[in-house]
């Protein structure tokens, strides 16, 4: 196949990083496929260029692709989501005087002591009439549900206890910078250059929340996968082979230096290499710290749409907007996450297919092997920090046990 | 009908803002981008927010919407949903609006139709504002060129041109392509002999 062309929008993230370098070393045109890259600033831009057709696939945060489909905010539009771009890699930074108020050290804490320390500071400002305030990406990212997700864990009521802002990734530092806010949750390299600033100081890893969270997904209108069926396999098999490339040890170099240019994040090549290679400097002048689990863009079938990932999500958007569980709601869903094309576009290639499309989220704490129609797979831990798991297919008892 | 306009953009902000007034929508509030945004929109309690589709407080906007919503306030916005042909116009002309609830739809469509046009004319100027800045550059590299051909082969001006413009015709290129060639190779190898 030849000539197709997609135009993907993107972030500037480093978990934009596949469709890049699925274009710039080749493993797009390898399969017949040309990309063009449309850089935003925002997530409302990046959706309403896919919902109007000025790109053909975007970059996009999960939540985002089900609330669209939903019809949360806007008319709905049904979105597809045939390969995910990455697990967690994100973080939750703090202003330099948090940092200081709730004793972070210069190593990744522990989320539940961490936690039992902001609860006290965010008690003492809600006291003093000047609530924490603390910025994420979108109200529908993972981020949102990830920082809120560990806040209520640990006893810190969101939107009561603590105020939750918005603030877009490239402005994210800067808010922090400007004190605009007391702590940020971002994809990298956001926090990165926000400590490397001197203003902030990495407190949680987000997969210290959730070890195996779902992040940016590839997101394409679902009437678009209809009509183009071959071609999003050929493009699907391209970014698995970009990810396959991404995670070799003598990739990350190259990698950096494609993804810091201006075109793409506009961002120290440093602090870029440190994301890829999973070591965060936590600390203004630290010496980076390895975390294997910051970010998978590949091990574990991390590029597999699970059913179950996109049900927590609706999950915590029930939880968080405040609204009545809803059967047909979770169905479609769950049914964003599209297993069904990534199969049918490795089928033959020597990536590991898992047999089930939905699983318990948060049940291993040790790597297990997993069932798999095709090639060899192993699961890593998935725990949640506290120690719940997730049924896809009970989540109202799921809910009615949280905090 | 009060109508905000944020934009990045203070010109285009201008150019749209004075449309408006000339249509006869004179209850306007142009939201300074270096303040914070939310307490002005809090504010001005627009019935219509008209945004550039490339403003980097797009997401905040909708976050503070959707809160506003959640929280029954009266500024309760939604994306024009009855008019899906003139959203994708106004996207394609790099706007956004985003309107109250309940606004009519013949009460909201000549303002969007017409921030798209004052967007498109201004693209449009901008675009013949470049053209003119590039054209005023090729002709300093051009002349450049011919000072640097007049020096090394002693000829006169007529004659660098012509130079010029003979190896253009035979190499199918822009006359303004050879000229670059030319001062960059001079900056590079111009002392070597």
């Amino acid at each position: 196949m030849t000539g197709e062309r997609f135009r993907i929008g993107f972030l500037p993230l480093v978990d934009a990083a596949l469709p890049v370098l699925a274009h710039e070393i080749g493993f797009a045109a390898a399969e017949g496929v040309a990309i063009d890259l449309v850089r935003d600033m925002t997530w409302a831009t990046v959706r309403d260029r896919l919902l109007y057709g000025h790109t053909d696939a975007a970059h996009m945060i999960a939540p985002l692709a089900i609330a669209t489909t939903l019809g949360k905010d806007r008319p709905a539009v049904p979105l597809a989501v045939p390969f995910v771009l990455g697990l967690n890699g994100n973080a939750v930074t703090f202003s330099t005087k948090l940092a200081e108020e709730a004793g972070l050290t210069d190593t990744l804490g522990d989320p539940i002591r961490i936690g039992a320390a902001l609860k006290q500071v965010a008690d003492a400002r809600v006291a003093a009439g000047k609530a924490l305030r603390f910025g994420v990406v979108h109200r529908y990212s993972s981020h949102n549900y990830m920082l809120r997700y560990w806040l209520a864990g640990v006893g810190i009521r969101p939107d009561q206890d603590i105020e939750i802002v918005v603030t877009s990734p490239p402005f994210a530092a800067d808010a922090l910078a400007a004190g605009e806010v007391d702590g940020i949750c971002v994809g990298e390299p956001w926090n990165s250059i926000a400590v490397d600033r001197g203003v902030g100081h990495i407190a949680l890893a987000t997969a210290q929340i959730w070890r195996r969270g779902v992040e940016k997904v590839l997101a394409m209108p679902e009437a678009t996968l209809n009509e183009r069926r071959e071609a999003v396999a050929a493009l699907v098999r391209a970014l698995h082979a970009a990810a396959a490339h991404f995670v070799e040890p003598g990739a990350a170099e190259e990698s950096a230096d494609i993804l810091a240019r201006p075109e793409y994040l506009d961002a120290p090549r440093d602090a870029v290499l440190r994301a890829i290679t999973d070591r965060i400097r936590l600390v203004p002048g630290g010496e980076p710290i390895h975390y294997p689990d910051f970010m998978f863009q590949y091990r574990e079938a991390a590029n597999f749409p699970w059913r179950s990932q996109a049900a927590w999500l609706y999950s915590q958007m029930v939880r968080w907007d405040y609204m009545a569980f809803d059967d047909a709601e979770a169905a479609a869903a769950g049914n964003v996450f599209r297993p069904d094309v990534y199969r049918a576009a490795l089928a033959g290639s020597g990536a590991p297919l898992p047999g089930a499309s939905s699983k318990l989220e948060g049940g291993l704490d040790e790597p297990i092997g997993a069932g798999s129609t095709q090639g060899r797979l192993t699961l890593g831990s998935d725990r949640f920090f506290d120690g719940r798991a997730f049924d896809p297919d009970d989540i109202e008892t799921y809910l009615a046990k949280l905090p | 009908m009060r109508i905000a306009i944020i934009d990045t953009s203070a010109g285009r902000a201008a150019v749209i803002s004075d449309g408006l007034r000339e249509a006869g929508l004179d209850d306007l509030v142009l939201v300074d981008t270096s303040k914070p945004l939310v307490a002005q929109i809090e504010a001005a309690a627009p019935e219509v927010v008209l945004i550039n589709l490339e403003n980097p407080s797009r997401d905040l906007l909708e976050d503070f919407f959707a809160m506003s919503r959640a929280l029954a306030r009266p500024i309760a916005m939604f994306v024009d949903q009855s008019d899906a042909e003139a959203t994708g116009a106004a996207i394609d002309a790099g706007v956004s609006a985003y309107v109250v609830d309940g606004l009519s739809k013949q009460r909201i469509k000549p303002v969007v139709d017409l921030a798209i046009r004052r967007f498109q004319a201004f693209s449009r100027l901008q675009r013949e504002l470049d053209d003119a800045k590039n054209a005023l550059a090729e002709r300093a590299v051009i002349d450049k060129a011919k000072a640097i051909l007049m020096k090394r082969r002693q000829i006169d001006e007529p004659e660098a041109y012509a130079l010029l413009r003979g190896q253009a015709m035979r190499t199918n290129r822009r006359i303004s392509e050879i000229a670059e060639a030319i001062v960059t190779s001079e900056a590079l190898m111009g002392d070597m002999e």
